[in-house]
């Protein structure tokens, strides 16, 4: 089936995405906050990114990586860039500084800081900021189809193109229940986390 | 790099005019967002137990692709420039909905308890203590909404309405890079400027007592 | 001014406040005190109508605040409550004329008000008027809020537990400033604490309730020597034990000047004079008490040669050394005296109080203990 074929590919197209964004945004976040004066720089920089129309950035990319899946990757990528980084940068920021204090107390290096209490004590925020990024990344996926990618967006192109309603709703639906499922799941994991990080 | 700069040149009149009705667009969109959501906002603040499901509900809308919206706005209204800003109005919603009500309810209960208790009226209390304190709150939601819908009125071109994703279009489908710069690049630059101008706005407009500190 | 007629207030089945009946007069500093949840800020805000009650009357000026239309009860209200509740987007001025231009007044008019509030508080217009509650400390915001609640004029202000989260230090000064404004407009106010410090600094009239009743109503004097329960004896706590039963004997100042009736007029000036006293005890010659002489008495009749004897005012009111205090405090205060005399059992001085030694002497009590 049809439907069934591109939703596949939809997805595929999304959580890749959100897997590089997910590496490229936690690291830049990290970055941002370790280094000084860098922060301000990422963070407008990221804050940019998004800030600039999602089909504008797509058609501008297409000009340097050419029609097909990887240019609408590249573009996800970049889109989801600012809510994984700078939640990244204020989870970071945000632990408490006396916990800071006692690791540093302990002896441990700023490496072992890192990643063995602020990341994990900041993964509820950045959770949240890669939940924003995979659900908007469902809807923009869907401009794919303007610039050559596959995903759901074809079918409901082509219904705009042929007026047909249930050719539409055909392409819609899928997209949007995933959009939806995978908000409702990744809320609920969320709220499991805060219950657990509070006992 | 020259080719763009002559193109630019040759064609600044249509840019302008893509552009000018791409700023149109937005300007009435969001105006009409405004003029929905925050008294709708105001009324939820009212009614907390509705307001939940409300945004909820208007939230489920903005997962919907932008692209489908218009497909279907373009078939029941025809093509042109009122089933853009049809959809273009009602995703505008939901950020200045949400701002909102949540600036309001995040008012001090105890300031609003003593303007209740000194006899302050119900409006009164609105017009002179709830929203100059969440004014900064709604611009916000004002501003993510305006860029919100930069970037769908994008599409719009589709269904007819004009505007900068006209040109964007035109350069997809004949693979002419002039054309989609001279598309993404003034869409861009709308975004970003607008934005700042709006961040600018929200200072200005903070009350003064809400920045000073000892 | 106000009365609660068989007020019941209920929150589905609790029992808030409970038939409810008392009265205060025109000009009272009335406390409401007492135990959590006992209903006293309840019944504060039944009297701006914040809260209705579910029977019962209130009436204020003799007239039924049911029947008034509320924003206009409150705007002849003054309320200031514990989280001060200025408005920051505001500056100061805007916030004390509030209430005034809500009622319609000039500019003008609403300028002399601010300025003569800030007067009454030390707070001088040009520095503070144009400034934001951020900008001014706890205490000098608190300030702001008692300003606020005087500046329409009301004939009540009420003050829900306004000093709460003030320092100790800061708490203390603002006590003292709002007796001073109390007394100066002769306002009718009506306080919430559960300080029982507070309440017997500033009351006329203390309200102690309990469970939504009343359980006393009485001065702090009154409270003081009859509580009428073992909660309120709890919440006087230390107060009690060291004001109850005091004898004259010690408040009193042992250091006497005291002149035999035999005296010169010239020369009972001159000792006066040196003593740097307006007047002093006249004894006879077995030390018993006759009276006191007035250096200015003697200025006027005294003719030079003669002696005191005929100066001597006898009409003074002493007290027996084994006396109660609280009368020697009584006399003293109501007859506006310099000091009162106090006697021996066989009628010779032992001393006199004054309101510096009976300062002293509570103070020595209250806190001696702890130093």
């Amino acid at each position: 089936m049809e439907i069934f074929e591109k939703s596949l590919e939809h997805l595929y197209l999304v959580f890749t995405a959100t897997v590089f964004s997910v590496i490229v945004g936690v690291l830049l976040g990290i970055i941002a906050y370790r280094v000084k004066h860098l922060d301000k720089i990422i963070l407008w920089l990221t804050d940019t990114l998004q800030t600039i129309p999602s089909l504008a950035l797509l058609a501008f990319l297409m000009i340097f990586f050419g029609l097909g899946d990887l240019t609408l990757i590249i573009g996800l990528v970049l889109y989801s860039l600012l809510p994984i980084t700078r939640n990244t940068y204020t989870g970071l920021k945000d632990v408490s500084p006396f916990l800071k204090d006692a690791a540093k107390g302990m002896g441990m290096s700023k490496m072992q800081r890192l990643l063995l209490v602020e990341l994990p004590l900041s993964f509820p925020l950045i959770f949240v900021g890669i939940k924003i990024a995979l659900v908007t990344s469902f809807s923009i996926a869907v401009l794919g189809v303007l610039i050559g990618a596959g995903g759901l967006g074809s079918i409901i192109y082509s219904g705009i193109q042929i007026q047909d309603v249930s050719m539409i709703l055909k392409g819609a639906i899928p997209v949007t229940l995933m959009a939806i499922v995978f908000d409702i799941f990744m809320t609920f994991i969320e709220k499991r986390m805060i219950k657990k990080a509070k006992n | 790099m020259n080719t763009i700069i002559d193109f630019i040149n040759r064609y600044y009149k249509e840019i302008l005019h893509y552009t000018s009705r791409h700023i149109y667009l937005v300007f009435v969109s969001v105006a009409i967002g405004i003029v929905i959501a925050v008294p709708l906002g105001i009324l939820l603040s009212r009614h907390k137990k509705i307001a939940e499901p409300v945004i909820a509900g208007i939230s489920a809308f903005q997962t919907i692709p932008g692209l489908v919206l218009l497909g279907f706005s373009m078939m029941i209204f025809g093509i042109g420039i009122k089933p853009a800003i049809i959809v273009l109005s009602l995703y505008s919603l939901l950020p200045i909905l949400r701002n909102t009500y949540t600036g309001l309810i995040g008012v001090d209960a105890s300031l609003k308890d003593a303007a209740k208790g000194i006899g302050m009226t119900k409006n009164e209390i609105l017009f002179k203590v709830e929203l100059p304190l969440s004014v900064s709150t709604i611009i916000s939601g004002i501003r993510i909404s305006t860029i919100y819908i930069i970037s769908w009125a994008t599409l719009a071109g589709l269904i007819g309405a004009g505007g900068l994703g006209d040109l964007i279009w035109i350069g997809l489908s004949t693979y002419s890079k002039d054309y989609i710069l001279a598309g993404t690049i003034p869409a861009a630059l709308l975004a970003l400027i607008v934005s700042n101008l709006l961040e600018l706005l929200q200072k200005l407009i903070t009350p003064k007592g809400l920045k000073v500190k000892r | 001014m106000i009365e609660f007629k068989n007020v019941t207030k209920k929150y589905g089945d609790t029992v808030i406040l409970k038939d409810l009946s008392f009265r205060i007069k025109e000009g009272q500093f009335v406390v409401l005190i007492g135990p959590s949840g006992c209903g006293k800020t309840t019944t504060l805000r039944c009297i701006n109508r914040l809260i209705k009650p579910n029977k019962g009357e209130i009436l204020v000026r003799g007239k039924n605040i049911a029947d008034i239309n509320p924003v206009d009860l409150r705007r002849n209200i003054g309320y200031v409550i514990q989280q001060i509740g200025l408005f920051p987007n505001m500056t100061i001025e805007q916030n004390i004329s509030l209430v005034p231009k809500l009622l319609k007044k000039s500019k003008d008019e609403c300028i002399k008000i601010s300025k003569d509030l800030l007067q009454l508080v030390d707070m001088s217009y040009e520095e503070y008027a144009k400034k934001y509650p951020s900008q001014l400390s706890g205490g000098q915001q608190q300030r702001i809020g008692v300003l606020r609640a005087l500046a329409a004029s009301p004939y009540i202000v009420l003050m829900d537990e306004p000093f709460g989260a003030l320092d100790p230090m800061t708490r203390e000064l603002l006590q003292d400033e709002v007796k001073k404004i109390q007394k100066k407009l002769k306002k009718t106010i009506v306080f919430v604490t559960h300080d029982m410090d507070e309440a017997l600094r500033l009351a006329d009239i203390i309200i102690f309730m309990d469970k939504g009743k009343i359980v006393q109503m009485a001065t702090p004097e009154e409270m003081l020597s009859n509580p009428a329960s073992e909660l309120i004896e709890g919440f006087l706590g230390k107060h009690i034990n060291n004001l109850v039963n005091l004898k004259a004997s010690e408040f009193m100042k042992t250091k006497l000047l005291k002149v035999t009736k035999d005296k010169k007029v010239l020369e009972s000036i001159e000792y006066m004079k040196n003593k740097e006293v307006s007047s002093v005890i006249v004894i006879d010659d077995d030390e018993k008490y006759l009276g006191t002489v007035q250096i200015e008495e003697i200025k006027k009749r005294g003719k030079a040669g003669n002696t005191i004897e005929n100066l001597i005012k006898e009409d003074n009111f002493t007290v027996n050394i084994n006396s109660d205090a609280k009368d020697a405090f009584n006399i003293l205060l109501e007859n506006s005296l310099p000091y009162v005399v106090v006697l021996n059992d066989d009628n010779k001085p032992a001393g006199i109080i004054t309101k510096t030694s009976m300062a002293k002497a509570m103070g020595d009590k209250l806190w001696g203990d702890e130093a």
